[in-house]
Order: structure tokens, then sequence, then C-alpha cells
């Protein structure tokens, strides 16, 4: 292995061991970006002179003798929708194309105050808003297992990154599945924590009431260290929830003898592909085998799902898009008039999936017809949230597939908006839920791409999610295989 | 229909801005009057990423100004977003308060011609401030350029919405001006209509005398002072009657008071129907408020001005419109009550204060506590007219100068050899002077003319340069004449 293949843990203890030095893993790492960015394309912008300026101090903190946590010199990278103090942040739009912010996200300075090093800013789907970072105004990353197909997304270039080495871990988000179906097609190990869980202070909104940071990781372990450091209450944001962050590195190694799942029917029915299911089945099985006590379910209401987030998230997104005006930072297209100037500005400035948005959002909240849309999807939201509070009374974890199918080829489904969206089908009730979830690697396809499990979660549960998800790593190795990149060590195409 | 069977039906809209330190959604400062664009940060300029939190000390105004106008406090309220675009709105859409206000169903009374009239008030919720524009030509269309100072940008401000109570422009005078005390009692706004920290919007409609049904209502805006208020709608109370008289019909619109022209103009075509597309904001928690809290603040309200205005009249005997004067603004019914523990003849304070400090005041359009009179100044005045010191005309000229300086009337009396001459004998000699100098006028009022014996009067207390004793004087001519 090499060291861009390493986990944050392993390379932690050489760290420590001082059998590397941070400037050293910082520039293994640069190297890998300069050897495979060329064909994954990960990355919007990469920050070499920083991180390796950040990189020193951590070496300089450790020679002094100082107390550092296990991410300390641990080389990452962050989705391209989180401000970031001095560094463009776009939302791989062009309407912030140069947009520099002068403050940190919460997350970003939490995880600069444990001493990680940023590699740099990852691409995305347009302010989050797509499954596969072809709405990217600038490009679209590859798969690192598969050149030809999508990453998945929206934070398809934090689930690259992580794939392909260019990171040891990195950040996204998630509004309807934007962590977990990356990882799922790259992978990686994604973590949608509870909404609350982590503060969105710094995150460009997409849709406020669904969208959520997580950590990508190469294994569980990881998984765990990152959301110590990211998780808790911060005073920036209201809807951050002043809950007690436990240490989440306890929760794994516990036994899942006896726990209950529930595998909710609705997850397996029609529109999921057969090898995926099979393949999602097979990890199950590797769960009861521990121990694990496995029934099937139901989540009755699941299939309004998709309906409702596509009003309510419009709806929000209409509303949290609208600063973008060209009036105070980002693109301005001159024009004679102020109205022009809007129009103009935005129309040039977003992109198609992002303008169909806030025109479908617009509409549902206009007058006359919020009853109808908005009211009506807040209450079945409602309703799908009520399935899940059920099954939890029964079952202390529900496993679906992560993603309907492994990884598609890029073009496939991009003239098809309906097709993309239902990419997130298994992804966006838990979303609208509002509880944690994560995709775990479980096993590949004929053709060789990945399947990822999809773990839930009671409100505030991740500890159990790690602590199954760490089980299933323990007995499989589907997170020890690295993609056959060109020019890379790692690996051959997998079969 | 004839003008006079018409009956006007007016209900306001006011903005006040809450005088707390820093904005509501973030810790910016809220002074007025800073260089532009220097009370500003990513929130209040509506950067991306950036979100809103509650200050508490906002919410807090708000509830005292609610109570104090007797409305009743939500226990479930929430933030709604209004969505528009303008460029002094950083983020494109307003946090304010929709269908689930603050507070609701309170009322102010006002007294009108000697009667009292109940307004009520139908809710108060809490929102924020936009920014300022200002442009380089008439408007933002015709502007060659067009600057925006976020300084104001989330100042919190509560929105108190009236019922269509009020009948006539003067009776919206009187609305808005007691609103005002009431908040200004309350210390949680300054209520400055000249510096935009209290803004009034109104709708006016007419309807034939005694009918159920509202005639079509028009709104005015951009009234800027309390004199604009009342012109605006006396000017649209005219033409919405005299339209009717002519058998026109009125639309509904939206239409601004032109100060320079003394006339509404229409808005049409400017300004279209919004929907602002109202929806609960997501960034931020309902507001579930605590019973016990209201409560407190209840048992924290300072005296209202009403209350105050009644035990003025009962615990002082002061007259109903002495009362009223004197509970006008707090500031000045706090200096009255110092001034009358200090100098316990309550009477002779109000008549002081009526007279004297009032005149001033409006004469330097201040208020009392921003000039250097305190009540010991007063009260020592007083005290030095009471003793026999000095004369009731002496202590005026030497309270002019405690009002302009501060300094000690004691000392300016002793400084200037103000003290009266109540000397019997002295005062004699100065009659007698008098007397011998005016035998025209002895005899004049020895004819009969009272006039005569006022004017001997004054030259007693021109000679003195008018320390002399008045009641002496008046005793020591009235013997010598007789
Ligand atoms: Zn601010």
């Amino acid at each position: 292995m090499e060291i861009y293949d390493l986990t944050a843990h392993e390379l932690s203890r050489l760290l420590k061991a001082r059998e590397i030095s941070a400037a050293e893993l910082t520039e293994a790492v640069l190297e890998r970006v300069d050897e495979v960015e060329p064909a994954v394309r990960a990355y919007v912008t990469v920050t070499r002179e920083e991180a390796l300026a950040a990189a020193r101090r951590v070496d300089e903190a450790r020679a002094r003798g100082e107390d550092l946590g296990p991410l300390a010199g641990i080389p990452m990278a962050v989705k391209d929708n989180m401000c970031t103090r001095t560094v463009r942040t776009t939302c791989s739009s062009r309407i912030l194309e140069n947009f520099i912010p002068p403050y940190d996200a919460t997350v970003v300075e939490r995880l600069a105050a444990a001493g990680t090093v940023m590699i740099g800013k990852t691409n995305l789907d347009e302010f989050a808003m797509g499954s596969s970072t072809e709405n990217s105004a600038f490009f679209t990353t590859r798969n690192p297992w598969d050149l030809e197909r999508v990453p998945g997304g929206s934070s398809g270039g934090s689930a690259a990154a992580v794939a392909a080495g260019e990171a040891v871990f990195s950040l996204g988000s998630d509004t309807g599945g934007s962590i977990r179906q990356p990882a799922s097609l790259c992978s990686v190990v994604g973590l949608k924590p509870t909404y609350g869980r982590v503060s969105r202070f710094g995150l460009v909104a997409f849709a406020s009431s669904l969208d959520q940071i997580g950590p990508l990781t190469k294994d569980v372990t990881d998984c765990a260290l990152v959301m110590n450091v990211i998780s808790g209450w911060d005073k920036m944001d209201s809807t951050s929830a002043p809950v007690e962050v436990p240490d989440f590195t306890q929760f794994l190694g516990r036994e899942v003898r006896g726990l209950k799942i529930g595998l909710p029917r609705e997850f397996f029915a029609e529109g999921i592909d057969r090898e995926v299911k099979e393949i999602i089945l097979t990890a199950v099985r590797v769960l009861e085998g521990l121990g694990a006590v496995v029934e099937e379910t139901s989540l009755p209401h699941s299939d309004y799902s998709l309906p409702v987030y596509y009003i309510l998230a419009p709806a929000e997104a209409s509303s949290n898009l609208a600063r973008f005006d060209g009036v105070r930072y980002g693109l301005r297209v001159d024009a004679p008039d102020l109205i022009s100037m809007y129009g103009q500005t935005r129309s040039r400035g977003f992109g198609a999936e992002v303008r169909r948005r806030i025109i479908i959002g617009t509409y549902a909240l206009s007058s006359g017809y919020y009853d109808a849309y908005y009211k009506k999807a807040q209450q079945v939201r409602t309703l799908i949230k009520q399935d899940f509070d059920r099954a939890f009374e029964k079952y202390d974890v529900l496993i679906t597939p992560t993603s309907p199918t492994p990884a598609f080829k890029i073009g496939e489904k991009a003239d098809n908006p309906i097709q993309m969206y239902l990419s997130d089908i298994c992804t966006i009730p838990v979303n609208l839920a509002g509880i944690p979830g994560l995709s775990i690697p479980c096993g590949f396809t004929a053709e060789g791409l990945p399947v990822g499990m999809q773990l839930l979660g009671k409100p505030f549960a991740e500890g159990t999610l790690l602590q199954v998800a760490y089980a299933y790593e323990q007995s499989t190795d589907h997170h020890k295989k690295r993609p056959p990149l060109a020019g890379a060590a790692g690996g051959e195409r997998h079969a | 229909m004839r003008k006079e069977d018409l009956e006007t039906v007016i209900g306001l809209e006011v903005h006040v801005e809450l005088a707390t330190k820093s904005k509501i959604f973030c810790s910016c400062s809220t002074e007025f009057g800073a260089p532009p664009n220097t009370h500003v940060c990513p929130i209040c300029l509506g950067l991306p990423g950036v979100l809103p939190v509650l200050n508490k000390k906002a919410l807090e105004y708000a509830v005292r100004a609610a109570l104090a106008l007797n409305c009743e406090i939500a226990p479930f309220s929430k933030f709604d977003r209004k969505n528009y675009f303008y460029p002094d709105l950083p983020k494109a859409y307003q946090i304010s308060q929709y269908d689930q206000p603050l507070a609701y169903g309170g009322y102010v009374d006002i007294e009108v011609n000697g009667e009292k009239r109940r307004i009520r008030i139908k809710r108060v919720h809490l929102e924020e401030d936009a920014g300022k524009l200002l442009h380089a030509g008439d408007d933002i269309a015709g502007a060659a350029t067009s600057l925006v100072d976020f300084n104001r940008s989330g100042v919190p401000l509560i929105e108190i919405v009236s019922e269509p109570d009020i009948r006539s422009p003067e009776e919206a005078r009187l609305y808005l001006m007691k609103l005002k005390t009431i908040l200004e009692y309350l210390g949680v706004s300054d209520c400055k209509m000249e510096e935009g920290s209290l803004r009034c919007d109104a709708n006016l409609s007419v309807r034939p005398r005694g009918a159920k049904e509202l005639g079509t209502k028009t709104e005015i805006k951009n009234m800027n002072s309390f004199r604009a208020v009342f012109k605006g709608l006396e000017y649209e109370e005219r033409r919405q009657k005299e339209a009717l008289a002519a058998g026109e019909e009125i639309v509904q619109e939206t239409r601004h008071w032109d100060e320079n022209r003394s006339v509404t103009v229409s808005m049409r075509g400017k300004e279209e129907a919004h929907d602002y597309r109202y929806f609960p904001d997501p960034d931020l928690v309902p507001l579930i408020i605590d019973r016990a809290w209201v409560e407190e603040i209840r048992r924290s309200l300072p005296e209202l001005p009403d209350a105050r205005r009644e035990r003025f009249q009962r615990e002082y005997g002061l007259p109903a419109y002495d009362a009223e004067v004197l509970t006008a603004s707090r500031t000045l019914a706090d200096f009255y009550d110092e001034c009358v523990r200090l100098f316990p003849d309550p009477k002779a304070v109000s008549n002081f204060v009526m007279s004297e400090v009032l005149r001033l005041l409006n004469a330097e359009g201040k208020d009392i506590v921003d000039t250097p009179l305190t009540p010991q100044h007063l009260a020592k005045l007083l005290g030095l007219v009471k003793e026999g010191t000095i004369s009731g005309k002496i202590a005026k000229d030497v309270f002019e100068e405690v009002f302009k300086t501060g300094r000690d009337p004691a000392e300016i009396v002793k400084e200037r050899g103000l003290v009266q001459i109540s000397d019997e004998g002295e005062l004699a000699r100065i009659v007698d002077e008098v007397l011998a100098a005016n035998p025209a006028v002895v005899a004049d009022y020895r004819g009969g003319k009272e006039k005569a014996f006022t004017f001997l009067v004054g030259q007693v207390m021109k000679a003195t340069r008018g320390k002399a004793n008045p009641a002496l004087v008046n005793k020591l001519l009235k013997e010598k004449l007789s």
C-alpha cells in the first residue's frame, strides 16, 4: 500500500511515531493529486501552499511536544459549498465562481482546530443539486472505479477524492442523499448525521430543513474520528441540537448480537437493481451471522418521499438562492435597469437544473398553490417521519440499499431529470425524517462497480450505526479494496 | 352621497425600531448615524452560508411593548420568510412573522375632545429591518448610481397593526403620539420619526355613516413625521370623500404622500402587487414563550402614561391638563416626580415646569435629559423663592442661566448680587424717591386710576433692578398713598 492509500487512524499512528511528518504526508497526497487529478477531476480548487503551511505548523507543534488529536496532520478535502476564509467557495456555480468568503464554516474551523490539513475544495453538482456532479458548472468528476461513470452526487468530488487517494477523508453535505449515494458509488464510508448534530453555519444552503454536513472516509473508524471533531451544538446555528456528543470510537468493537435489524420491504421492491439487491441481502446475512436479528418491515409512506422532497427542497432553495442577485458579490451581468440585471445575472449565473428547481419551488410557494403543495408536502413529511418512529420502536437499525443502481455512465441520465431524481429514492426519506444514515461498502457488481449498504438509526444514534458498520467491516474486506487507477500502484481492476 | 354623510375609517401599521444594542440576528451594533457599512458582518450582509440567531433582548423588548399595549402573548409563534427582490434586502427575503405573530388582541386608549376612545390592536410582531438605498437621482429607475448602506440591515423592528378603529386624521395623530409615549416609557425604542425609528403606513377608506361594511381602502406610505401623518390622512380623506360625492369609485391602491406638494400620489404601475411567498423560516426554531418569563416582564413594566397621569391628579392634586402635559414624556414626568420629592409643593413645581422649563425645552427642541438642568437645581431655586431670598421674577432669570450652564442657583444669586431687598427702611426710602419723581402718576392714582399703582410698583422694581421684595413694595406703596 502507498501512503495515500492509508486511513486516518493508520496515518495517525505513523505521525505520532514520527515515522512520517505531516509535511511529507501532505506532499505525498499532493503528488497523488497531481498524478490522478487529470483523470478524476475531484477538485475545483487545490490549496497546495496553504496545505503545506498547515502541515508544517502541525509538525512544529508536535516537535514542541504539544498534545495533538488523532486527526492532526491528516490531509482532507472540503466540498466546495462550505465557506473557507480566503479560499474561494464556488458551489460549482458560475454565479459564485470568484467568491471568496470572509469567514470559515463552523466545521472548517473545528477541523482546522483539530490540526487537519485542507488539500482543497471538491467538485459538486451546482449548489448540491444533482446526483452525478454532471450539474457542476465547471466539469464532471469521474468515478475512480470506472472513469466512464459518474461518482454520484452531489458530493461526488468529495467521494472520488477519498476513493482515489487524493484526500484521506473529506466532508460532504447531504440534502437527499448527497453524501451517501456518492459514498456508495465510490466504495467509501459516508455518514449523514442526524439533522442538528453538525452545525450548518457556513454551509451554503440548498434546503435548510434537510441539509446536513457529514464525513466521507475510507473506513468506519475514520468516520467516528471525524464525527468526534465536527459534531456538537453551535451557537451560530439555531437548528443545531444541544445534545451531548459521545466519543464515537467507543461504539467500535461492540458486538451486534441480539441487535434488531429491520428490512423495509419498500426499499427492496421494483426500481432496485437485482444485483444490488442481492449484494445487500448477502451483507445482511453477514450481520445475521454475527447474531443480529433480522426481520422484514414496512415504511408505508415511502412512495411519497420523492414528490414531497421535490416540493420542499426546491421551495426552500428558491428562497435560499434568491440572495444571488448580482448586487453585492458574485457574478453580475450589467443591464440597463435593475430588473434586467437580476434576470440576466441569474439566467447566466445558474445552470439549467438550479433554474428548474428555483422555478418549481417558486411555484410551490405561490399564493393559491401553497396549501396544495408546500403545506400538503409538510403534512406528508410528518407521516413519513412517523413511519420511522414506529419502525424504531421495534428495531435498532434499518437496512436498505443506498442507491438503487451502481454508478451509471456519464451522460446516461443527464437529459432525464426524473431518472436522475430516482437515484436518491432510498436516501431521500432519511433527510425528510431527519434521522442518521450511513452508507458502507458491501461489495461489487460483476462489472466491478461498488455497492453500498445503507444503515439507518434513531435520532442521534450515530453510535449504533457505527457499531453495526464496524462489525460488518471487520468481517469483510471491501473497504480494503482500492480503485485501479492508471499510474497508481494500488490493485488491479477489480472483477 | 353628500360629504357630510360619510365617515372615515383608518387603520395604522406602525414599524418601530427596538433600542437593543445589537441587531436581531447577529451581534452588530444598531447605533444610528455611523459611517455607511461599518456596522455589518457576514450575517446581516446575507453572505452565502450564514444563519440567523435570535437576539433574546429583541424578543424581550417586543414582549414588553406588546404587554404595555394590552396584548396577549402567543405561547407559540414562528418566523417566516417574506420573499422579494430589492437591493436593500441582502437575503432577498425579510425574516418576519406571518400567520402566527408574537402578540395579538391589545388596545390603546386615547382622549379625543375630552372623550375616551379605545383603538384596538390587532397584532404585534417581530421582524428585521432592511438596509438603506441612496440614489444619485430621484429613484432607483432614474439614478445613474445607487448606493446601499447595510448598517440598518437586521435592526430589530416590531410592527404594530391597529384594527380599523380610527375615525379621523386627528385620532390617528393622537393614537400615534400615544404609542410613541408608551414605547418611550418602556425604553424599548427612541421613536424618532425623523431618524426612521418610528414609521407609519395607513389604510384609509370612507363609508356612509352607520354602515357596517368597509369602503374600498387605499394604503398611504411615506408619511415621515407626525405632522405628515395628519396632513396626509387629511388630504386622502378629503380626496376620497370628494370622489364619492362626485359619484366616482375609489381604486384600491398604494399612494405616496408627497410632502412638498401636500398631496397623495398613486403608485399604480410603479409597484406591482407582490406575492411574498411567505413560508416558515427553516433556519430558526419556533418561538415557544415561557409564561413565567412573560409574567416576570409584566411585573417589571414601569408605570405607564395613563396610570401616571391619574396618579399626578390624585396624589399631587394637578388639573387634568397639567397632568397630561407633565406625563407626555417619561423623562419629564420623572423630572417632575423627583422635583416634588425634593421640594414638596406640587403646584409650585408644576407651575414652574409648565411655564419656564417647557418654554426653554421647546425653544431649544431638547429633551430634559439632554440639558444640564437637574431636579436638585430646580428644587433649590424654588426654595430660594420660598425663603424670600429671591423674587419669582429673579428666579426666572437665574433659571435661564442654570438651564444653560448647570451651575448652582444659590451661587448665581450670590455672585450676581440678586438677593432680594426685604429691608423695610431701605425699601421705604426707594419708594419715597419713586413717588417724588412721579407726582402726576400719584395724582392719577389718587384720582381713581388703579393702573397707576402697577406703574409705580414697576418703577420701584426698576430702581432695585428687580430685587425688591414685591409683597413689601405693595405694602409700603399702599401705606404711603393712602
Ligand atoms: Zn451583522
